[in-house]
Protein backbone atom coordinates (compact mmCIF):
# COMPACT_ATOMS: atom_id res chain seq x y z
CA UNK A 1 0.00 0.00 0.00
CA UNK A 2 1.66 3.24 -0.57
CA UNK A 3 -0.25 6.10 1.12
CA UNK A 4 0.11 9.10 -1.04
CA UNK A 5 -2.49 11.26 -2.02
CA UNK A 6 -2.95 12.77 -5.12
CA UNK A 7 -4.34 16.70 -4.78
CA UNK A 8 -6.85 17.62 -7.25
CA UNK A 9 -7.66 20.76 -7.53
CA UNK A 10 -11.98 21.72 -6.38
CA UNK A 11 -11.90 24.84 -8.71
CA UNK A 12 -9.24 25.79 -10.22
CA UNK A 13 -5.25 26.30 -9.01
CA UNK A 14 -5.49 30.07 -8.31
CA UNK A 15 -8.66 30.39 -6.67
CA UNK A 16 -7.71 27.10 -4.59
CA UNK A 17 -4.49 28.88 -3.68
CA UNK A 18 -6.47 31.88 -2.62
CA UNK A 19 -8.92 30.10 -0.35
CA UNK A 20 -6.08 28.05 1.20
CA UNK A 21 -3.95 31.45 1.78
CA UNK A 22 -7.31 33.20 3.56
CA UNK A 23 -7.72 30.10 5.81
CA UNK A 24 -3.92 29.85 6.67
CA UNK A 25 -3.86 33.22 7.54
CA UNK A 26 -6.94 32.66 9.59
CA UNK A 27 -5.20 30.04 11.47
CA UNK A 28 -2.03 32.30 11.98
CA UNK A 29 -3.91 35.36 13.26
CA UNK A 30 -5.46 32.87 16.12
CA UNK A 31 -2.43 30.76 16.78
CA UNK A 32 -1.01 34.47 17.48
CA UNK A 33 -4.24 35.36 20.52
CA UNK A 34 -3.27 31.49 21.89
CA UNK A 35 0.16 32.15 21.97
CA UNK A 36 0.19 36.06 23.35
CA UNK A 37 -1.32 34.88 26.70
CA UNK A 38 0.76 31.75 26.86
CA UNK A 39 4.17 31.50 29.11
CA UNK A 40 7.07 32.11 28.33
CA UNK A 41 6.70 35.59 27.88
CA UNK A 42 9.93 36.73 26.41
CA UNK A 43 9.76 40.70 27.21
CA UNK A 44 13.55 41.41 26.26
CA UNK A 45 12.61 40.57 22.65
CA UNK A 46 9.44 42.45 22.48
CA UNK A 47 11.31 45.77 24.31
CA UNK A 48 14.32 45.05 21.66
CA UNK A 49 11.66 45.02 18.67
CA UNK A 50 9.65 48.10 19.95
CA UNK A 51 13.41 49.73 19.44
CA UNK A 52 13.95 48.25 16.03
CA UNK A 53 10.31 49.27 15.60
CA UNK A 54 10.01 52.79 17.16
CA UNK A 55 13.38 54.31 17.75
CA UNK A 56 14.65 53.36 13.98
CA UNK A 57 11.20 55.07 12.13
CA UNK A 58 11.71 58.04 14.20
CA UNK A 59 13.78 60.13 11.79
CA UNK A 60 11.09 59.45 8.94
CA UNK A 61 8.08 59.81 11.04
CA UNK A 62 9.23 63.55 12.52
CA UNK A 63 10.40 64.29 8.73
CA UNK A 64 6.65 63.05 7.32
CA UNK A 65 4.55 64.31 10.32
CA UNK A 66 6.45 68.13 10.33
CA UNK A 67 5.94 68.29 6.61
CA UNK A 68 2.81 67.02 6.37
CA UNK A 69 1.07 69.82 8.70
CA UNK A 70 3.56 72.48 7.00
CA UNK A 71 1.83 71.40 4.00
CA UNK A 72 -1.82 70.85 4.98
CA UNK A 73 -2.10 73.88 6.64
CA UNK A 74 -0.80 75.84 3.24
CA UNK A 75 -3.10 74.11 1.46
CA UNK A 76 -6.21 74.72 3.47
CA UNK A 77 -5.47 78.52 4.20
CA UNK A 78 -6.07 79.88 1.17
CA UNK A 79 -10.07 77.64 0.82
CA UNK A 80 -10.09 78.72 4.18
CA UNK A 81 -9.63 82.48 3.31
CA UNK A 82 -11.96 82.86 0.37
CA UNK A 83 -15.19 81.87 2.74
CA UNK A 84 -13.10 84.38 5.46
CA UNK A 85 -12.79 81.19 8.07
CA UNK A 86 -8.91 81.17 8.28
CA UNK A 87 -9.48 81.16 12.29
CA UNK A 88 -10.78 77.47 11.95
CA UNK A 89 -7.27 76.59 10.50
CA UNK A 90 -6.08 75.12 14.07
CA UNK A 91 -9.52 73.25 14.11
CA UNK A 92 -9.53 72.13 10.93
CA UNK A 93 -5.92 71.07 11.31
CA UNK A 94 -6.36 69.46 14.82
CA UNK A 95 -9.01 67.12 13.48
CA UNK A 96 -7.57 66.16 10.52
CA UNK A 97 -4.58 65.22 12.21
CA UNK A 98 -5.59 63.69 14.75
CA UNK A 99 -8.26 61.65 13.44
CA UNK A 100 -7.24 60.41 10.16
CA UNK A 101 -3.71 61.70 8.72
CA UNK A 102 -1.64 61.04 12.08
CA UNK A 103 -2.27 57.35 11.93
CA UNK A 104 -2.82 56.95 8.44
CA UNK A 105 0.49 58.30 7.85
CA UNK A 106 2.18 56.79 10.63
CA UNK A 107 1.33 53.28 9.65
CA UNK A 108 1.75 53.66 5.92
CA UNK A 109 5.36 54.61 6.68
CA UNK A 110 5.64 51.43 9.02
CA UNK A 111 4.04 49.24 6.29
CA UNK A 112 6.85 50.08 3.84
CA UNK A 113 9.74 50.68 6.47
CA UNK A 114 8.94 47.97 9.10
CA UNK A 115 6.31 45.87 7.36
CA UNK A 116 8.87 45.17 4.74
CA UNK A 117 11.61 44.51 7.40
CA UNK A 118 9.67 41.88 9.47
CA UNK A 119 8.76 40.03 6.29
CA UNK A 120 12.46 39.84 4.75
CA UNK A 121 14.18 39.13 8.53
CA UNK A 122 11.84 36.59 8.86
CA UNK A 123 11.76 35.09 5.51
CA UNK A 124 15.77 35.08 5.22
CA UNK A 125 15.51 33.23 8.62
CA UNK A 126 12.66 30.92 7.45
CA UNK A 127 14.72 30.00 3.88
CA UNK A 128 17.83 29.42 5.83
CA UNK A 129 16.09 26.91 8.36
CA UNK A 130 17.49 29.16 10.93
CA UNK A 131 13.64 28.91 12.28
CA UNK A 132 13.75 25.22 11.87
CA UNK A 133 17.14 25.49 13.85
CA UNK A 134 15.40 27.19 16.70
CA UNK A 135 12.23 24.19 17.02
CA UNK A 136 14.98 21.43 16.98
CA UNK A 137 16.53 23.05 19.85
CA UNK A 138 12.73 23.12 21.49
CA UNK A 139 12.45 27.03 20.83
CA UNK A 140 9.49 28.06 20.14
CA UNK A 141 9.99 30.61 17.06
CA UNK A 142 5.81 31.72 16.49
CA UNK A 143 6.36 32.50 19.93
CA UNK A 144 9.93 34.29 19.83
CA UNK A 145 9.82 35.52 16.32
CA UNK A 146 6.06 36.08 15.89
CA UNK A 147 4.29 37.22 18.89
CA UNK A 148 7.21 39.31 20.01
CA UNK A 149 7.36 41.49 16.81
CA UNK A 150 3.42 41.45 16.47
CA UNK A 151 3.30 42.92 19.98
CA UNK A 152 5.85 45.36 19.20
CA UNK A 153 4.54 47.05 15.99
CA UNK A 154 0.78 46.92 18.09
CA UNK A 155 2.48 48.97 21.12
CA UNK A 156 4.45 50.96 19.35
CA UNK A 157 2.66 52.46 16.10
CA UNK A 158 0.04 54.21 18.12
CA UNK A 159 2.86 55.96 19.92
CA UNK A 160 4.54 56.97 16.72
CA UNK A 161 0.93 58.28 15.55
CA UNK A 162 0.52 60.39 18.32
CA UNK A 163 3.69 61.45 17.86
CA UNK A 164 3.51 62.32 14.27
CA UNK A 165 0.37 64.05 15.10
CA UNK A 166 1.81 66.40 17.61
CA UNK A 167 4.53 67.07 14.58
CA UNK A 168 2.20 67.33 12.65
CA UNK A 169 0.20 70.19 14.73
CA UNK A 170 3.69 71.58 15.13
CA UNK A 171 4.33 71.89 11.63
CA UNK A 172 1.18 73.80 11.18
CA UNK A 173 1.48 76.17 14.37
CA UNK A 174 4.60 77.42 12.82
CA UNK A 175 3.19 77.88 9.11
CA UNK A 176 0.09 79.67 11.46
CA UNK A 177 2.38 81.17 13.42
CA UNK A 178 4.83 82.99 10.68
CA UNK A 179 1.43 84.41 8.61
CA UNK A 180 -0.95 85.11 11.99
CA UNK A 181 1.81 85.53 14.88
CA UNK A 182 -0.65 83.21 17.61
CA UNK A 183 0.78 81.69 20.15
CA UNK A 184 1.71 78.54 20.88
CA UNK A 185 -1.10 78.04 23.68
CA UNK A 186 -3.50 79.79 21.88
CA UNK A 187 -3.31 77.60 18.34
CA UNK A 188 -2.85 74.20 20.51
CA UNK A 189 -5.91 75.16 23.39
CA UNK A 190 -8.06 76.12 19.87
CA UNK A 191 -6.52 72.78 18.08
CA UNK A 192 -7.16 70.56 20.77
CA UNK A 193 -10.56 72.04 22.12
CA UNK A 194 -12.57 71.15 19.19
CA UNK A 195 -11.29 67.32 19.60
CA UNK A 196 -13.27 64.91 22.04
CA UNK A 197 -12.23 61.90 23.62
CA UNK A 198 -14.10 59.67 20.83
CA UNK A 199 -11.73 61.76 18.65
CA UNK A 200 -8.88 60.39 20.60
CA UNK A 201 -10.04 56.49 21.51
CA UNK A 202 -10.94 56.23 17.52
CA UNK A 203 -7.75 56.92 16.67
CA UNK A 204 -5.86 55.69 18.96
CA UNK A 205 -7.67 52.40 18.52
CA UNK A 206 -6.97 52.67 14.89
CA UNK A 207 -3.66 53.11 15.50
CA UNK A 208 -3.30 49.88 17.22
CA UNK A 209 -5.27 47.87 15.16
CA UNK A 210 -2.91 49.22 11.98
CA UNK A 211 0.08 48.07 13.78
CA UNK A 212 -1.24 44.62 15.06
CA UNK A 213 -1.91 44.49 10.83
CA UNK A 214 1.51 45.51 9.97
CA UNK A 215 3.06 43.20 12.33
CA UNK A 216 0.83 40.42 11.80
CA UNK A 217 0.96 40.43 7.91
CA UNK A 218 5.04 40.94 7.83
CA UNK A 219 5.60 37.88 10.28
CA UNK A 220 2.73 35.75 8.33
CA UNK A 221 4.55 36.48 4.72
CA UNK A 222 8.04 36.14 6.30
CA UNK A 223 7.09 32.99 8.61
CA UNK A 224 5.73 31.45 5.13
CA UNK A 225 8.58 32.47 3.14
CA UNK A 226 10.05 30.10 0.23
CA UNK A 227 11.89 29.21 -2.42
CA UNK A 228 15.21 31.41 -1.54
CA UNK A 229 15.97 34.50 -1.55
CA UNK A 230 13.44 34.92 -4.46
CA UNK A 231 10.79 34.05 -1.69
CA UNK A 232 12.20 36.87 0.78
CA UNK A 233 12.00 39.59 -1.65
CA UNK A 234 8.76 38.23 -2.40
CA UNK A 235 7.68 37.51 1.32
CA UNK A 236 8.60 41.55 1.95
CA UNK A 237 7.05 43.15 -1.07
CA UNK A 238 3.40 40.96 -0.34
CA UNK A 239 4.31 42.26 3.38
CA UNK A 240 4.46 46.04 2.19
CA UNK A 241 1.64 45.93 -0.44
CA UNK A 242 -0.92 43.73 1.48
CA UNK A 243 -0.59 45.59 4.59
CA UNK A 244 -1.07 49.24 3.15
CA UNK A 245 -4.14 47.62 1.39
CA UNK A 246 -5.59 46.39 4.54
CA UNK A 247 -5.06 49.85 6.54
CA UNK A 248 -6.58 51.69 3.84
CA UNK A 249 -9.86 49.40 4.32
CA UNK A 250 -9.03 49.03 8.47
CA UNK A 251 -9.66 52.84 8.22
CA UNK A 252 -12.55 53.08 5.89
CA UNK A 253 -14.20 50.55 8.32
CA UNK A 254 -12.86 52.22 11.16
CA UNK A 255 -14.36 56.37 10.42
CA UNK A 256 -17.25 54.57 9.68
CA UNK A 257 -17.83 52.65 12.90
CA UNK A 258 -16.68 56.16 14.90
CA UNK A 259 -19.20 57.88 12.69
CA UNK A 260 -22.09 55.75 14.21
CA UNK A 261 -20.89 55.54 17.53
CA UNK A 262 -20.48 59.90 17.42
CA UNK A 263 -24.13 59.93 16.03
CA UNK A 264 -25.45 57.86 19.18
CA UNK B 1 36.42 2.10 8.40
CA UNK B 2 35.27 3.53 11.76
CA UNK B 3 33.97 0.85 13.32
CA UNK B 4 37.50 -0.94 13.69
CA UNK B 5 38.44 2.13 15.62
CA UNK B 6 35.56 2.70 18.07
CA UNK B 7 35.74 2.94 21.41
CA UNK B 8 32.49 3.12 22.50
CA UNK B 9 30.37 -0.32 22.29
CA UNK B 10 27.27 -0.51 20.29
CA UNK B 11 24.43 -1.81 22.17
CA UNK B 12 22.80 -3.92 19.73
CA UNK B 13 20.02 -4.84 21.59
CA UNK B 14 19.07 -1.77 22.47
CA UNK B 15 17.38 0.36 19.35
CA UNK B 16 17.58 4.15 20.63
CA UNK B 17 15.40 5.28 17.20
CA UNK B 18 13.23 2.17 15.47
CA UNK B 19 11.54 3.32 12.35
CA UNK B 20 8.91 0.86 10.82
CA UNK B 21 7.22 1.66 7.21
CA UNK B 22 7.62 4.95 6.93
CA UNK B 23 5.97 7.17 3.82
CA UNK B 24 5.88 10.98 2.87
CA UNK B 25 5.02 12.22 -0.24
CA UNK B 26 5.02 15.76 -0.99
CA UNK B 27 1.80 16.48 -4.01
CA UNK B 28 1.92 14.43 -6.07
CA UNK B 29 6.00 13.19 -5.15
CA UNK B 30 6.45 10.34 -3.18
CA UNK B 31 9.52 10.74 -1.82
CA UNK B 32 9.69 7.92 1.33
CA UNK B 33 7.82 4.88 -0.11
CA UNK B 34 8.33 2.61 3.24
CA UNK B 35 11.02 3.36 5.41
CA UNK B 36 12.46 0.62 8.09
CA UNK B 37 15.49 1.16 9.85
CA UNK B 38 16.78 0.32 13.58
CA UNK B 39 19.67 2.06 15.11
CA UNK B 40 21.42 1.18 18.28
CA UNK B 41 22.68 2.74 21.46
CA UNK B 42 26.30 4.17 20.07
CA UNK B 43 26.48 3.40 16.63
CA UNK B 44 26.96 5.82 13.92
CA UNK B 45 24.58 5.07 11.21
CA UNK B 46 25.28 6.68 7.64
CA UNK B 47 22.55 7.26 4.77
CA UNK B 48 23.86 7.29 1.53
CA UNK B 49 21.79 8.31 -1.53
CA UNK B 50 21.70 10.33 -4.36
CA UNK B 51 20.35 13.97 -3.88
CA UNK B 52 16.21 14.82 -3.89
CA UNK B 53 15.80 11.00 -2.76
CA UNK B 54 14.86 11.67 0.60
CA UNK B 55 17.25 11.97 3.02
CA UNK B 56 16.88 14.99 4.88
CA UNK B 57 13.04 14.20 5.07
CA UNK B 58 13.79 11.31 6.81
CA UNK B 59 15.74 13.13 9.71
CA UNK B 60 12.98 15.49 9.82
CA UNK B 61 10.47 13.35 9.95
CA UNK B 62 12.65 11.62 13.40
CA UNK B 63 12.87 15.02 14.58
CA UNK B 64 9.21 16.12 14.77
CA UNK B 65 10.16 18.87 11.93
CA UNK B 66 7.60 16.95 9.37
CA UNK B 67 4.62 14.60 9.62
CA UNK B 68 4.88 11.08 8.41
CA UNK B 69 1.93 10.39 5.88
CA UNK B 70 2.18 6.68 7.35
CA UNK B 71 4.75 4.46 9.16
CA UNK B 72 5.83 4.99 12.82
CA UNK B 73 8.92 6.22 14.36
CA UNK B 74 10.13 5.28 17.97
CA UNK B 75 12.69 7.20 19.26
CA UNK B 76 13.78 6.36 23.03
CA UNK B 77 10.48 4.45 23.02
CA UNK B 78 8.28 7.45 21.97
CA UNK B 79 6.57 8.06 19.16
CA UNK B 80 7.61 10.95 17.77
CA UNK B 81 5.78 11.00 14.63
CA UNK B 82 2.66 11.43 16.84
CA UNK B 83 4.26 13.66 19.69
CA UNK B 84 3.14 17.64 20.58
CA UNK B 85 4.17 20.21 22.33
CA UNK B 86 6.42 19.71 25.54
CA UNK B 87 6.55 16.60 25.01
CA UNK B 88 8.06 17.11 21.52
CA UNK B 89 10.01 19.15 23.00
CA UNK B 90 11.39 16.92 25.66
CA UNK B 91 12.32 14.46 22.87
CA UNK B 92 13.73 17.15 20.73
CA UNK B 93 16.34 18.37 23.74
CA UNK B 94 18.20 14.75 23.95
CA UNK B 95 18.38 15.28 20.21
CA UNK B 96 20.74 17.21 18.22
CA UNK B 97 20.19 17.92 14.48
CA UNK B 98 23.48 19.84 12.25
CA UNK B 99 21.68 21.36 9.26
CA UNK B 100 23.37 21.35 5.95
CA UNK B 101 23.98 24.97 5.61
CA UNK B 102 24.48 25.10 9.19
CA UNK B 103 21.52 27.39 9.76
CA UNK B 104 23.10 29.96 12.38
CA UNK B 105 21.39 32.54 13.59
CA UNK B 106 22.97 35.61 11.65
CA UNK B 107 22.03 38.44 13.41
CA UNK B 108 23.43 36.79 16.60
CA UNK B 109 27.52 36.46 17.07
CA UNK B 110 28.95 33.15 17.63
CA UNK B 111 28.57 33.03 21.73
CA UNK B 112 25.12 34.43 21.14
CA UNK B 113 24.40 31.28 19.08
CA UNK B 114 25.40 29.15 21.31
CA UNK B 115 24.03 30.45 24.58
CA UNK B 116 20.51 30.59 22.65
CA UNK B 117 19.37 27.42 23.34
CA UNK B 118 20.76 27.17 26.94
CA UNK B 119 19.25 30.60 27.69
CA UNK B 120 15.79 29.53 26.39
CA UNK B 121 15.41 25.78 27.77
CA UNK B 122 17.20 26.09 30.93
CA UNK B 123 16.48 29.54 32.67
CA UNK B 124 17.37 28.62 36.00
CA UNK B 125 21.45 28.39 34.48
CA UNK B 126 23.96 31.17 36.21
CA UNK B 127 25.84 33.44 33.69
CA UNK B 128 28.97 31.76 34.64
CA UNK B 129 27.81 28.17 33.69
CA UNK B 130 26.48 29.54 30.28
CA UNK B 131 29.76 30.86 29.58
CA UNK B 132 31.64 27.69 30.68
CA UNK B 133 29.50 25.33 28.47
CA UNK B 134 29.71 27.72 25.81
CA UNK B 135 33.36 27.15 26.02
CA UNK B 136 33.62 24.12 26.90
CA UNK B 137 32.32 23.25 23.45
CA UNK B 138 33.81 25.51 21.38
CA UNK B 139 37.03 23.99 22.63
CA UNK B 140 35.34 20.79 21.61
CA UNK B 141 34.93 22.27 17.57
CA UNK B 142 38.41 23.98 17.79
CA UNK B 143 36.87 27.37 17.52
CA UNK B 144 37.55 29.15 20.69
CA UNK B 145 39.26 32.30 19.18
CA UNK B 146 35.95 32.43 16.99
CA UNK B 147 33.48 33.33 20.43
CA UNK B 148 32.61 37.35 19.31
CA UNK B 149 33.06 36.61 15.55
CA UNK B 150 29.59 36.84 13.50
CA UNK B 151 28.91 34.08 11.65
CA UNK B 152 29.07 35.68 8.19
CA UNK B 153 33.01 36.00 9.42
CA UNK B 154 33.08 32.22 9.43
CA UNK B 155 34.36 29.93 6.21
CA UNK B 156 32.20 27.16 5.40
CA UNK B 157 33.70 24.68 7.26
CA UNK B 158 34.06 26.93 10.37
CA UNK B 159 30.20 27.54 10.41
CA UNK B 160 29.74 23.71 10.02
CA UNK B 161 31.74 23.48 13.35
CA UNK B 162 29.81 26.02 14.86
CA UNK B 163 26.46 24.71 14.14
CA UNK B 164 27.17 20.97 16.05
CA UNK B 165 28.66 22.83 18.66
CA UNK B 166 25.18 24.54 19.16
CA UNK B 167 23.62 20.93 19.09
CA UNK B 168 26.48 20.00 21.80
CA UNK B 169 25.47 22.62 23.84
CA UNK B 170 22.40 20.93 24.93
CA UNK B 171 24.01 17.33 25.50
CA UNK B 172 22.23 15.65 23.11
CA UNK B 173 21.91 11.48 22.94
CA UNK B 174 21.05 11.52 19.38
CA UNK B 175 22.79 13.20 16.82
CA UNK B 176 21.39 13.78 13.27
CA UNK B 177 24.05 15.17 10.50
CA UNK B 178 22.64 16.22 7.22
CA UNK B 179 25.23 16.29 4.62
CA UNK B 180 27.94 16.90 6.91
CA UNK B 181 30.80 17.71 4.13
CA UNK B 182 28.97 19.05 1.42
CA UNK B 183 30.33 22.04 -0.66
CA UNK B 184 33.58 21.93 1.61
CA UNK B 185 37.00 21.00 0.35
CA UNK B 186 38.45 17.79 0.89
CA UNK B 187 41.02 18.40 3.79
CA UNK B 188 38.06 20.24 5.63
CA UNK B 189 35.56 17.21 4.94
CA UNK B 190 38.56 14.95 6.89
CA UNK B 191 38.21 17.72 9.65
CA UNK B 192 34.65 17.27 9.75
CA UNK B 193 34.37 13.61 9.54
CA UNK B 194 36.97 13.07 12.33
CA UNK B 195 34.88 15.87 14.20
CA UNK B 196 32.15 13.45 14.00
CA UNK B 197 33.76 10.68 15.53
CA UNK B 198 35.45 13.02 18.03
CA UNK B 199 31.81 13.98 18.84
CA UNK B 200 30.57 10.64 18.98
CA UNK B 201 33.19 9.07 21.08
CA UNK B 202 33.57 12.35 23.50
CA UNK B 203 29.59 12.73 24.31
CA UNK B 204 28.78 8.58 23.70
CA UNK B 205 26.03 9.92 21.12
CA UNK B 206 24.17 7.77 18.71
CA UNK B 207 24.10 9.23 14.75
CA UNK B 208 22.79 9.57 11.89
CA UNK B 209 24.33 11.28 9.09
CA UNK B 210 23.01 12.03 5.94
CA UNK B 211 25.23 12.25 3.03
CA UNK B 212 26.28 11.10 -0.72
CA UNK B 213 29.77 11.88 0.47
CA UNK B 214 31.41 8.04 0.46
CA UNK B 215 34.92 9.26 1.61
CA UNK B 216 32.51 10.63 4.85
CA UNK B 217 30.29 7.73 5.12
CA UNK B 218 33.63 5.22 4.98
CA UNK B 219 34.96 7.65 7.74
CA UNK B 220 32.09 7.76 9.96
CA UNK B 221 29.46 5.03 9.98
CA UNK B 222 29.37 2.06 11.57
CA UNK B 223 26.79 0.95 9.11
CA UNK B 224 25.36 1.83 5.88
CA UNK B 225 22.22 2.54 4.47
CA UNK B 226 21.61 3.08 1.06
CA UNK B 227 18.45 4.68 -0.03
CA UNK B 228 17.34 4.74 -3.66
CA UNK B 229 14.02 6.09 -4.97
CA UNK B 230 12.65 6.28 -2.03
CA UNK B 231 13.70 2.60 -0.24
CA UNK B 232 16.27 1.31 1.35
CA UNK B 233 18.27 -0.53 -1.53
CA UNK B 234 20.83 -2.49 1.69
CA UNK B 235 22.28 -1.78 4.51
CA UNK B 236 25.24 -3.23 6.28
CA UNK B 237 29.30 -2.50 6.45
CA UNK B 238 30.33 0.03 4.01
CA UNK B 239 32.27 -2.76 2.53
CA UNK B 240 28.63 -5.01 2.28
CA UNK B 241 26.54 -2.35 0.66
CA UNK B 242 29.10 -1.87 -2.35
CA UNK B 243 29.71 -5.91 -2.86
CA UNK B 244 25.79 -5.62 -4.33
CA UNK B 245 25.68 -6.00 -8.32
CA UNK B 246 23.29 -3.23 -8.73
CA UNK B 247 24.34 -0.48 -11.35
CA UNK B 248 22.98 2.52 -9.81
CA UNK B 249 24.99 1.32 -6.27
CA UNK B 250 28.32 0.67 -8.43
CA UNK B 251 27.72 3.93 -10.30
CA UNK B 252 27.83 5.59 -6.84
CA UNK B 253 30.70 3.64 -5.45
CA UNK B 254 32.85 4.45 -8.87
CA UNK B 255 32.62 8.05 -8.97
CA UNK B 256 33.78 8.56 -5.35
CA UNK B 257 36.61 6.02 -5.80
CA UNK B 258 37.57 5.73 -9.33
CA UNK B 259 41.17 5.67 -9.62
CA UNK B 260 42.75 7.84 -11.89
Amino acid sequence: MTPSTTHKHLLSEGIDDFFTGVYNAYRFFIRFFKEVVKPPFHWREVISQCYEVGVKSLVLITLTGFVTGIVFTKQSRPSLEAFGAASWLPSLISIALIRALGPLVTALICAGKVGSSIGAELGSMKVSEQIEAMEVSAINPFKYLVVSRILATTITIPILALYCSFLGLLGAYMNVHEIEKTSFVNFFNTGLASISFIDLYTSLAKSVVFGLTIGMVGCYKGFNASQGTRGVGRAANQAVVLSMFLVFIEEILIVQVGNWISYF
Amino acid sequence: MRAANSKNSIETHNAVISIKGLYKSFGDLDVLKGIDLEVFKGENVVVLGRSGTGKSVLIKIIVGLLRPDAGTVDVFGERADVLMGKQLDALRLRIGFSFQNSALYDSMNIKQNLEFPLKMNFKHLQKAEITNAVEEVLEAVGLKDKMNRMPSDLSGGQKKRIGIARTLILKPEIMLYDEPTSGLDPITCEEINELINEVQEKYNTTSIIITHDLTCAKATGDRVAMMLEGKFLSAGTFDEVFKIQDERVQRFYKYNFTES
